[in-house]
């Protein structure tokens, strides 16, 4: 048998192919590039999830507001649609660069890469990357950040991360926004702390109110400290 | 809801293989589903045909493989099955981190002529 006959035998049966390969092993071969980059520009980076009406954006606007002088941020936000929440980022002089996905309900390494291509990494300490909001999507897909920070407001209850464990479960941080209004809404904090540790006990939590300022400075303290860490030699 | 843009992801590295190894038709492929994974099986199944449409995979068969999560205790370094989310070891009752198994989202293999 020569091999031209190998080929169309083989041509008809069927075989076996092994692939053994991850699905999204194209995202995280991305999200090490960008990993590299971010650490080489000595960037903290952070990617911060939540559902749809949490906070992110008024957390992050506070952030880059009370910071400056004190640390250079910039920003990259997902929405499905509208540019609007870069609009009001950008309000706080940093600089905010939009993706908006159209029907896709997570960002992906590749978005991220192209986004930050926009940004004069350079000039920045920190890098922010808002999620679209959603607790379920997004946890697969590592976009190259230091910290996957999860964020939970009190309207939402404490049961919250019992329900979307497996995003919670991704958690290096949990910010607690809206605890200015926590007791009006009878939220039950030792029971929010406890479903937290127990799904994620590694996680640090914090407990702010984006729009007071309540506990933001520990926060701020956290930045600079992690920022610290990450520049030494 | 993400479940078909991953399933677009799993047809495509299929192709990719097939069309290397000079295939013409994918006839069943095989993935590995952690309990862990975010993603919903039967989401993925529905998702499937719809990707498959007018690729060389149109007709193949989908099977999923489940892997349930395996933790080690972080403390005892016993192996245990978690009941839930919460990975408490059965053994010393501490809560761990460590997950041997249940993060898959793997394409395992192809059935190809």
């Amino acid at each position: 048998m020569d091999s031209t006959d190998h080929a169309k035998r083989a041509e008809a049966e069927q075989r076996t192919i092994v692939i053994n390969q991850g699905v999204l092993s194209k995202n995280d071969l991305l999200a090490r590039s960008n990993r590299t980059l971010f650490k080489s520009k000595n960037l903290l980076t952070m990617n911060i999830v939540s559902s749809p009406g949490s906070g992110k954006t008024a957390f992050i606007e506070r952030t880059l507001t009370d910071l400056k002088g004190r640390l250079r941020g910039g920003v990259v936000v997902g929405d499905l649609a509208t540019d609007n929440d870069a609009k009001r980022i950008a309000r706080s002089g940093a600089p905010a660069i939009q993706i908006t996905t159209g029907d896709t309900c997570h960002l992906d390494a590749e978005m991220v890469a192209e986004a930050t291509a926009k940004l004069d990494l350079d000039a920045l300490d920190v890098l922010i990357i808002e999620n679209v909001g959603n607790l379920v999507c997004p946890s697969g897909y590592d976009l190259g950040e230091d910290l996957r920070v999860v964020m939970l407001s009190t309207t939402e209850g404490e049961d919250k991360p019992l329900k979307y464990p497996t995003m919670f479960k991704t958690a290096d941080v949990v910010i607690l926004n809206k605890m200015d209004i926590a007791e009006v809404l009878g939220f039950d904090r030792d029971t929010a702390w406890s479903n937290i540790h127990r799904l994620t006990p590694q996680a640090l939590i914090f407990e702010v109110s984006a729009r007071t300022g309540l506990g933001m400075e520990t926060w701020y303290q956290f930045l600079e400290q992690r920022l610290a860490l990450a520049n030494q030699p | 809801m993400h479940e078909i843009s991953v399933m677009q992801s799993a047809i495509e590295i299929a192709i990719e293989s097939a069309k290397a190894q000079n295939a013409t038709q994918i006839h069943r492929i095989n993935m590995r589903i952690g309990a862990l994974a975010g993603v919903v099986p039967d989401s993925l199944e529905f998702a499937f045909p719809i990707v498959c449409q007018g690729t060389m995979a149109e007709g193949a068969t989908l099977e999923i493989e489940y892997v349930p999560a395996l933790c080690r205790c972080s403390s005892c370094a016993s192996e245990f099955e978690p009941k839930d989310f919460f990975y408490e070891c059965p053994n010393c009752k501490a809560l761990t981190v460590d997950l041997l198994h249940g993060k898959e989202l793997d394409l395992a293999f192809l059935e190809v002529s």
